[in-house]
């Protein structure tokens, strides 16, 4: 609605807030949301950060001794560390004499004094790191964070496109109905009837052998999103039925509005919240499920690390009682995802204009 | 049964409900300071506008209001177990234990839709065997018997199978008598109806106030007979109290109330409801009576086609077939239009009435395309309508509009108002720019008597009347020739209804539209009408001008139609 008015009418007419201002100025009202918006916007900078280098860009340096307390543990026994270091010390002890049958060794102390003359600065080891590291001394802060960044962009993508698959799926078999409707519904139950692992298998085998998926972590989003879908047009399929009838859209198709319109600007709306908490709900599945398929082989390459092979990794040090790796990304997956539902959640009230 | 009696059963002294809204505003004051009796042994009806506060009240006598509910420490409801002796028990006060005890034995509820009321996944029997089992201590088999004797007495016939019958297997009507087999099941002293004929037909209607009435009077009980339309009221209340923004503004014996009402309220109350043997230009409205002299618009309007009339619209042989499927292969064809034929004045309404599954609405759905009709012609000016293509059709879609029963399910509740009657603009490029199409919107709303800022609101902001006014506006973006209105003000209060028909009638004088208009309501469709069809079984039963129809109905179904119409209102005939 442009101000420049031939005929200005009798009515004061004041500039209308659009949806997402209304939306925007409600999402403001609310704390939860609030809180969680930044949390969740805290975790995106840090993927951010991440990926342009600024933080974590050497996560793989061993800065630390095995299995580095965290600082607030500091002063515990580190049995891994000190059998390291003994380790280390026996392969530094003097070999068995064999001068007299080693045809090099004449050349021995020539070597050992051009050695001595290269300066090899032993690093010192850290006791402890802020949050602990792991088996190589890999501070696990930084793998939390540079691991964020194949988690989160994972679980948001692949939650992103398998919503995306089944809303626009779901919509049409819901909306037209008749054998559009039969047609999905046989593709939908042939997805289904294959058990989730082998469908996710299936696919990666395929994108391991083909190539054509792309290389690194795109492969992952791929296989996720075009397995994952199936719940998500089940629900949106039901919601476009039952719309689909509602007078709302009988009415609009009164005034001649075509299918496009009705399907996705007067029914989407007004189902969206579905749509929504699905994204939330799939993306915490997504970073899951990429554990097991890293923990299988088929996640990420082994020169990255994400929430899911840290998870992996975990396993065995819990055996030994370490158990901080565990929980540094057990806790960043677990406020990401909280805060993002309840973000989800509050976007969805502050979206329906009903819930003031 | 209108004789003063002692005995009072409930006793409301100073009714006080509060609801809290947020922490920014006052809570809000649905309930002022009520007083009324209901004495044993009769039928009181609290008569409202919605938003009177008249459910609310009975809400909080049976303790069942929200959580947000504040009643004021001040307020009583004494229930008095044996009417003319002992003392009475607050039930304001009254505990938990106490009210569940209570709720189902001595006090019952009918709600207003049997169909939301009732559990789906149960057998009706099951669902009223349940309070005999919770308050009468029955067993299984005592229940049952007990059960089938219920729902003899409440009319539903071959009670012994339809006890194993689920609440979608039957129609509205017997849902209605199963809620009521249900309320009456443990002999409560007193039965609460909110609205519980409102969402019926005039038929089913008739006969569930009958059946209300008759065991009222066998059972000795109290029936506290909660509605919006006084009309109803005049058959079987003993007396009357008349609800307006939570206040009482005229309680009284109902003979007291329907020959010499005070108020001015209570006299609008009575006038706004279309009659039967009047015809005034305008129906009175609230206003009319709280402002001005209450005496307005005694001209009368005169109605029905003459056989010159340029005609606009012409049905041929419609016909409409449903197909269900059965097995695998096989279907069943259910008829909901059967041969319809009718032609349409340019300027004239028609009425068009029946009961629910008459296929009225399929009959306006068809003509608008939004059903494919299986055989028949729709002639618009001489083009038939059904052959047009989809393309083709668009040029037409605006010459022909429907406006929808239901004003909170036919708006899209995430548009504001301005964006619903711009989108109808933009499709059929009605004004050159945006700029004019929002001037348009604006004009509209002003004619349909909304304020400018609605044009930002979103439609839950409004009620049920201004809903129904703007999806008006919506269909008057695009200039329509002939207005089909599906039941457009059955959902609406009478008083409220008055004013949108009155609207729909300046509309029709001033721009010369035809209109359909559906509906179950005779007294709304004798009073807008020119001509009416009745409509049974999908087939057209009888068709003529509208005062000839209800002077001289010819067909036997017409006249059963007419004697369900309430007639409280004829005692009370020449207060307006």
């Amino acid at each position: 609605m442009s101000a420049v008015l031939t005929n200005p009418p009798a009515a004061p007419r004041q500039e209308s807030p659009g949806l997402w201002t209304l939306a925007w100025r409600r999402l403001r009202q609310d704390a939860v949301g609030m809180v969680s918006l930044v949390v969740v916007a805290f975790f995106l900078a840090m993927m951010a950060a991440s990926f342009f280098g600024v933080v974590a860009e050497d996560w793989s340096r061993e800065r630390g001794v095995s299995y580095a307390n965290p600082s607030f543990l500091a002063g515990a026994e580190n049995l891994e560390a000190r059998a390291m270091a003994q380790k280390e010390a026996v392969t530094k002890a003097p070999p068995v004499d064999l001068s007299d049958i080693d045809p090099l060794a004449p050349r021995y102390k020539e070597w050992e004094e051009r050695a001595a003359k290269i300066a090899v600065t032993e690093v010192k080891r850290a006791e402890s790191l802020p949050l602990g590291g792991d088996k190589w001394g890999r501070d696990v802060l930084q793998k939390v964070i540079k691991g964020s960044e194949v988690s989160i962009f994972v679980g948001l993508t692949a939650a992103l496109f398998a919503t995306l698959i089944g809303t626009m799926l779901g919509a049409a078999a819901g909306y037209f109905g008749g054998w559009v409707n039969d047609f999905l519904e046989w593709i939908y139950n042939i997805f289904t009837s294959i058990p989730y692992i082998l469908l996710i298998l299936a696919f990666a085998a395929v994108a391991a052998a083909t190539g054509k998926f792309g290389k690194g972590i795109l492969p992952i989003v791929l296989i996720l999103g075009l397995t994952g879908w199936t719940g998500i047009y089940r629900l949106m399929r039901a919601e476009y039925i039952k719309h689909g009838n509602r007078e709302y859209v009988k009415a609009a198709q009164a005034i001649g509005a075509t299918n496009a319109s009705r399907m996705f600007v007067h029914i989407l709306p007004n189902v969206s919240h579905v749509s929504l908490v699905q994204l939330s709900q799939h993306t915490v599945q997504f970073i899951k499920a990429e554990v097991i398929l890293s923990f299988l082989g088929f996640g990420v390459p082994v020169d990255m690390v994400s929430w899911g092979t840290m998870l992996a990794e975990a396993q065995n040090e819990l055996v030994i009682g370490k158990w901080w790796q565990l929980f540094a990304a057990g806790a960043a997956m677990a406020i990401l995802v909280t805060a993002f539902s309840l973000l989800t959640d509050s976007l969805r009230d502050a979206l329906d204009p009903k819930l003031k | 049964m209108t004789e003063q009696t002692q005995n009072v059963l409930l006793q409301v002294r100073d009714l006080d409900v509060r609801f809290r809204i947020d922490r920014k505003h006052e809570p809000f004051r649905a309930v002022k300071g009520i007083s009324f009796d209901i004495p044993a042994n009769s039928t009181v009806a609290l008569v409202g506008e919605s938003g009177s506060g008249k459910s609310v009240s009975a809400m909080a006598v049976l303790g069942l209001l929200p959580e947000n509910a504040i009643v004021a420490p001040s307020s009583q409801a004494l229930y008095y177990a044996n009417p003319g002796s002992g003392a009475g028990r607050d039930l304001l006060k009254a505990d938990l234990a106490e009210m569940q005890a209570l709720r189902g034995k001595d006090i019952s509820v009918i709600f207003q839709e049997p169909m939301t009321s009732l559990n789906p996944v149960f057998t009706v029997g099951e669902q009223i065997a349940e309070s005999l089992r919770l308050h009468m201590g029955m067993t299984g088999n005592q229940a049952r018997a007990r059960v089938i004797e219920l729902l003899n007495e409440v009319g539903i016939p071959n009670a012994q199978l339809r006890v194993n019958s689920y609440p979608h297997e039957m129609s509205g009507g017997q849902q209605q008598r199963v809620m009521i087999a249900m309320a009456i099941a443990c002999e409560p002293k007193l039965l609460i109806a909110d609205e519980p004929t409102t969402a019926l037909d005039v038929t089913i209607q008739k006969q569930i106030l009958d059946l209300i009435a008759s065991l009222q009077e066998k059972h000795q009980m109290s029936v506290l007979f909660i509605t919006h339309d006084l009309g109803v009221v005049g058959d079987i209340a003993d007396y009357v109290v008349v609800m307006q923004n939570g206040e009482i503004q005229e309680q009284g014996a109902v003979r007291q109330i329907f020959e010499r009402p005070q108020h001015p309220y209570t006299k609008a109350l009575l006038a706004c409801r279309p009659r039967l043997d009047r015809r005034p230009r305008r129906l009175p409205v609230i206003d009319d009576f709280m402002k001005g002299d209450g005496r307005p618009h005694l001209e009368e309007r005169s109605r029905g086609t003459r056989p010159e009339d340029p005609i606009i619209l012409e049905v041929k042989g419609l016909n409409k077939t449903f197909f269900l499927k059965e097995g695998l292969f096989g279907k069943r064809a259910i008829p909901a239009v059967k041969d319809v034929n009718f032609r349409l004045a340019k300027g004239k309404t028609l009425g068009l009435v029946g009961e629910s599954g008459s296929g009225k609405t399929t009959v306006g759905l068809t003509l608008m395309r939004l059903h494919d009709a299986t055989s028949g012609e729709v002639l618009f000016e001489g083009r038939d309508l059904l052959k047009l293509t989809e393309r083709e059709m668009m040029a037409y879609r605006r010459r022909i509009q429907i406006i929808f029963q239901n004003p909170y399910a036919s708006l899209n509740p995430r548009f504001t108002v301005g964006q619903i009657l711009v989108e109808p603009m933009k499709i059929h490029a009605i004004g050159k720019d945006q700029n004019e199409r929002v001037d348009l919107a604006f004009a509209l709303l002003k004619r349909v008597g909304l304020a400018p800022e609605s044009f930002y609101k979103y439609p839950h902001e409004f009620s049920g009347g201004q809903r129904q006014r703007i999806a008006i506006a919506r269909c008057l973006t695009m200039k329509p020739d002939v207005l089909i209105c599906d039941e457009s003000v059955s959902a609406l209060d009478v008083s409220v209804q008055a004013q949108v028909l009155n609207l729909l009638q300046d509309l029709q004088d001033e721009y010369r539209m035809s209109y359909i208009f559906i509906s179950h309501d005779l007294a709304v469709v004798k009073y807008i009408s020119d001509e009416i069809m009745v409509m049974n079984d999908g087939a057209i039963v009888e068709m003529a001008d509208s005062d000839e129809i209800y002077r001289a109905p010819r067909q036997e179904y017409t006249r059963k139609l007419l004697s369900s119409i309430p007639k409280g209102l004829e005692s009370a005939a020449d207060l307006a």
